[in-house]
C-alpha cells in the first residue's frame, strides 16, 4: 500500500506543453508513472514527446485516459482555474506544483474543495511520490527508496534532504508528500496523518514544518487526542527567522507573535513527538524512534 | 507589499471608508500650505512603514500653521525609532498633515486571512488605539469576528452584527456598517492581505472615521494589480533586498556574520537554524530557488558578500533535478570574476554531488568542501570567527 498515489494512479498533466510541464512529464514517465493524458487548451489532438495524447479539457482527458489523478504545471495566473477544472472533473487526487497563486484565488478554490470528491495537494509544492511505484511531481526520484516511513513536509529541498538522510541509513519511505509553502493549501499535516494512520504499510511518520500558521499545532493536538500509535519525528524550520518577514514561502511568516517555531516545537513535544534540533539529524532520529 | 498610511487612506476614500481631510507632504512649505488649507488644529504624522509612530515622536498635534513649519522641520529627516523599526530607526521622508478631530471613542477594525478556516475574517474591537496583538492575547473575547463566505462578501447582517458589537449608537450604526462594507470592498478589489484601522474613531460630533490606516497587499497578486506598483516606496526597503528581488531571489538581511546561500526556502531556513545551533549567527536568508542555476548562484553570491558583516559564507545546495556539478561550475565561474576575501564553505548533496566536490577541490579557488550539513555548519561558523559580528 501507500497513500494517495501508487501503481493504480493514472495521471493527467495539466500544462503538459509548457517548459516545466514537458520536462517533468518526461521525468515522471521515466520513473514509471502512468501518464495517460495531458491538457493544454488549443493543443488537443496532438501528442507530447513521450507519446502522451493531449486534450483541450480535463474532462476529455479524464474520459479518454480513464484517469484518476492530475498534476498541474499551469502558470500562477491560471492555476486556480486549472485546479477548479480538475475538481469539476472529479479527479480523486490533484497535485498543484505552481508557486505564486494569489491568495484570493485559493480562498475560492478552498471553498469548492469542501464537499467535493477531490483531494488537493499543494499548491507551491514538490508533489507526491510513492517510491518504486509512482512519482507525481518534481522531486528527484533516485533519492527515494521503497519502505515504511511516511514523510509530510511544507518544503521542497528540505524534504529531499530528509529523505536522502533516511535512504542513506537504509530506511525506505511509503509515501512522501510535499504539502506546499502557501498560507492556503489543499491538504494539511492533519489530513495526511489521518491517511497514514490507516495505512498498514506505514510504520512511522516524519513531519517537516516551518514557521507560520498553526498546522503543526493542530497536528500535534490531534496526535495527542487520538493517541496516534505510530512514532512521529518532526523538524520545524525557522527558529532563527525574524518576525514579520516572509521567508521565501508565502506562508512562512510569523505575524502578531503567532506561528513561531518555538510554539510549534512545544506543541509537538507535548504530544510526545520526537523533535529534532538539527536538520542534519532527521534520519538518525527516525532510526532511533523506529528501533 | 506595504504602503504608507496616506496611500492606504487614498484607497479608503476611493471605496467610501471615511477618513479625515489630509495631504501627503514632502517639505516644510508643503506642510504649511496643507495646514492652511485644512484650517484649525492638525495632526502631523510621519510616514514610515512601521507601527508605534506616536510613541516614537512621529505624530504631533499642532494648533497653527507656523507651528506646523517647526514640527514638520523637526520630523522630516529624523530617524524615527519604534518597536517595529529596529534600533536604527527609519528616516522620515514624507508626512501626512491631517485635520485633527476631538475623539470620543477609539475602536479597532481589521481584515486578515484566517489560515485555519481558509477564509478571510473581519474583526472589530471596542479596544482600539492599543496593540491589537495584546488584546488578542489577554482578552480575546473583546475581539468580535465574522468570516467571509467566498463569493458573498461581507453581508449586511454581518456588518450589522459587527457595528453593534462596537457599541455604536443611533446614526453611528449606519456609518459603521457602511464603513465596514466599504472596507471589505477595498480589501477584495485590491487583493489585500491585511487591512487595519487602529484606531477607528467616533468623534465628539458622532462621526465614524478611520484615523489610522494600514494595508498590505498580496505579493502573489501584484501582477494583476498594475496600479499598485506605483505605491511601492523603495526607500523603505533594504537596498540589498531590492537588488535581490530584481533577480527573483529571496533575500532577507539579518544581523549575523555567516552569509548563507541555499536552494529552497525550507532548506534555507533550516541552514540558518543549524548555523545558530553551532554557535554562529546567520547574516541573511537567501533562497536562490529550488532549481538553482549558475546565474542565480552568481547573482546571489554578489548580494551576499556586499554585506560587510559577512565573515564567512556557507553555500548549501541539494541537487535534485538540477545537477550539482553544473552548480559547482557556476560557483567557480562566478567567484573567479569576483574578489572574494572571506572563506567559502560549500556543501552539495544529491545528483552528481561527488563530481561537484571534485570540481570545487580541483579549482584554483580555496573552497572549504564539507561532506555533511553538520560539518558544513561547523566549518562555516568557525571560518567566520565563531559567529561574533
Amino acid at each position: 500500500m501507500s497513500i494517495l498515489v501508487g501503481d493504480q494512479t493514472r495521471l493527467i498533466v495539466q500544462g503538459i506543453t509548457g517548459g516545466e510541464g514537458s520536462f517533468h512529464t518526461e521525468q515522471m514517465v521515466k520513473y514509471g508513472t502512468q501518464v495517460v493524458a495531458g491538457v493544454t487548451p488549443g493543443k488537443g489532438g496532438q501528442k507530447d514527446a513521450n507519446g502522451v495524447p493531449i486534450y483541450n479539457t480535463v474532462a476529455e482527458a479524464k474520459a479518454a485516459g480513464e484517469a484518476n489523478a492530475a498534476v498541474i504545471f499551469v502558470p500562477s495566473s491560471f492555476a486556480a482555474d486549472a485546479i477548479t477544472e480538475a475538481i469539476a472533473a472529479q479527479l480523486e487526487v490533484v497535485v498543484c506544483i505552481t508557486e505564486g497563486i494569489p491568495t484570493f484565488d485559493m480562498v475560492r478554490v478552498n471553498a469548492l474543495l469542501n464537499g467535493s470528491s477531490t483531494r488537493l495537494v499543494g499548491p507551491n509544492c514538490p508533489g507526491i511520490i510513492t517510491p518504486g511505484q509512482c512519482k507525481v511531481g518534481i522531486m528527484p526520484g533516485f533519492i527515494h527508496k521503497p519502505g515504511k516511513v511516511g514523510v509530510i513536509s511544507r518544503s521542497g529541498t528540505l524534504t529531499y534532504e530528509a529523505v536522502y538522510q533516511l535512504t542513506e541509513l537504509g530506511i525506505g519511505q511509503s509515501t512522501c508528500i510535499g504539502i506546499g509553502g502557501d498560507p492556503i493549501i489543499g491538504s494539511t499535516f492533519l489530513d495526511l496523518l489521518k491517511l497514514f494512520a490507516e495505512d498498514k504499510d506505514t510504520d512511522g511518520v516524519v513531519l517537516i514544518g516551518e514557521i507560520g500558521g498553526s498546522a503543526e499545532e493542530e497536528a500535534a493536538a490531534w496526535i495527542q487526542e487520538t493517541g496516534f500509535s505510530k512514532p512521529v519525528v518532526a523538524f520545524v524550520a525557522g527558529r532563527t527567522a525574524p518576525p514579520g518577514r516572509r521567508m521565501g514561502h508565502a506562508g512562512a511568516i510569523i505575524s502578531g507573535g503567532q506561528g513561531t517555531a518555538q510554539s510549534k516545537i512545544e506543541a509537538l513535544q507535548a504530544a510526545g513527538i520526537h523533535v529534532c534540533d538539527s536538520p542534519a539529524k532527521i534520519g538518525e532520529t527516525v532510526k532511533r524512534a523506529l528501533a | 507589499m506595504k504602503v504608507h498610511e496616506y496611500q492606504a487612506k487614498e484607497i479608503f476614500s476611493e471605496f467610501g471608508v471615511p477618513v479625515p481631510e489630509g495631504y501627503a507632504v514632502f517639505s516644510v512649505d508643503e506642510a504649511e500650505e496643507a495646514a492652511k488649507k485644512i484650517g484649525g488644529r492638525v495632526a502631523v504624522k510621519a510616514q514610515i512603514h512601521a507601527g508605534g509612530r506616536g510613541k516614537g515622536g512621529g505624530v504631533k498635534l499642532v494648533d497653527n500653521p507656523n507651528e506646523v513649519r517647526k514640527v514638520a522641520g523637526e520630523m522630516l529627516g529624523m530617524q524615527l525609532i519604534t518597536h517595529q523599526t529596529g534600533p536604527e530607526g527609519k528616516e522620515v521622508q514624507r508626512l501626512l498633515v491631517e485635520k485633527a478631530t476631538p475623539i470620543a471613542r477609539e475602536l479597532y477594525a481589521g481584515i486578515v486571512l484566517d489560515r485555519t478556516t481558509g477564509r478571510y475574517v473581519v474583526m472589530v474591537s471596542t479596544e482600539g488605539g492599543v496593540e491589537i496583538e495584546k488584546v488578542a492575547a489577554e482578552t480575546p473575547e473583546l475581539i468580535i469576528k465574522e468570516w467571509i463566505e467566498p463569493g458573498f462578501g461581507l453581508l449586511p447582517y454581518q456588518a450589522r452584527k459587527l457595528a453593534y458589537a462596537l457599541q455604536l449608537e443611533g446614526d453611528q450604526v449606519k456609518q459603521g456598517i457602511k464603513c465596514l462594507r466599504a472596507l471589505w470592498r477595498a480589501f477584495e478589489a485590491n487583493d489585500c492581505s491585511l487591512i487595519e484601522i487602529n484606531p477607528m474613531v467616533v468623534t465628539e460630533t458622532g462621526e465614524v472615521l478611520a484615523l489610522d490606516a494600514k494595508i498590505n497587499f498580496d505579493d502573489n497578486a501584484l501582477a494583476r494589480q498594475p496600479d499598485l506598483s506605483g505605491l511601492r516606496d523603495l526607500s523603505e526597503e533594504d537596498p540589498q533586498e531590492v537588488e535581490a528581488s530584481k533577480y527573483d531571489l529571496n533575500y532577507i538581511k539579518l544581523d549575523g556574520n555567516v552569509g548563507c546561500m541555499v536552494n529552497g526556502a525550507g532548506l534555507a531556513m533550516a541552514t540558518m537554524d543549524i548555523i545558530k545551533l553551532h554557535g554562529g549567527e546567520p547574516a541573511n536568508f537567501l533562497d536562490v530557488g529550488g532549481v538553482a542555476s549558475s546565474d542565480t548562484v552568481a547573482n546571489g553570491f554578489r548580494i551576499l558578500i556586499n554585506d560587510a558583516n559577512v565573515k564567512g559564507v556557507l553555500i548549501n545546495i541539494f541537487g535534485g533535478i538540477v545537477r550539482c556539478d553544473r552548480i559547482a561550475q557556476g560557483i567557480i565561474e562566478a567567484l573567479q570574476e569576483m574578489k572574494v576575501s572571506v572563506p567559502v564553505v560549500v556543501r552539495m548533496e544529491g545528483t552528481n554531488a561527488e563530481e561537484a566536490r571534485k570540481l570545487l577541490q580541483e579549482s584554483s579557488l580555496e573552497f572549504i568542501v564539507a561532506g555533511t550539513l553538520e560539518e558544513a555548519a561547523q566549518r562555516a561558523v568557525s571560518a567566520a570567527g565563531g559567529g561574533q559580528a
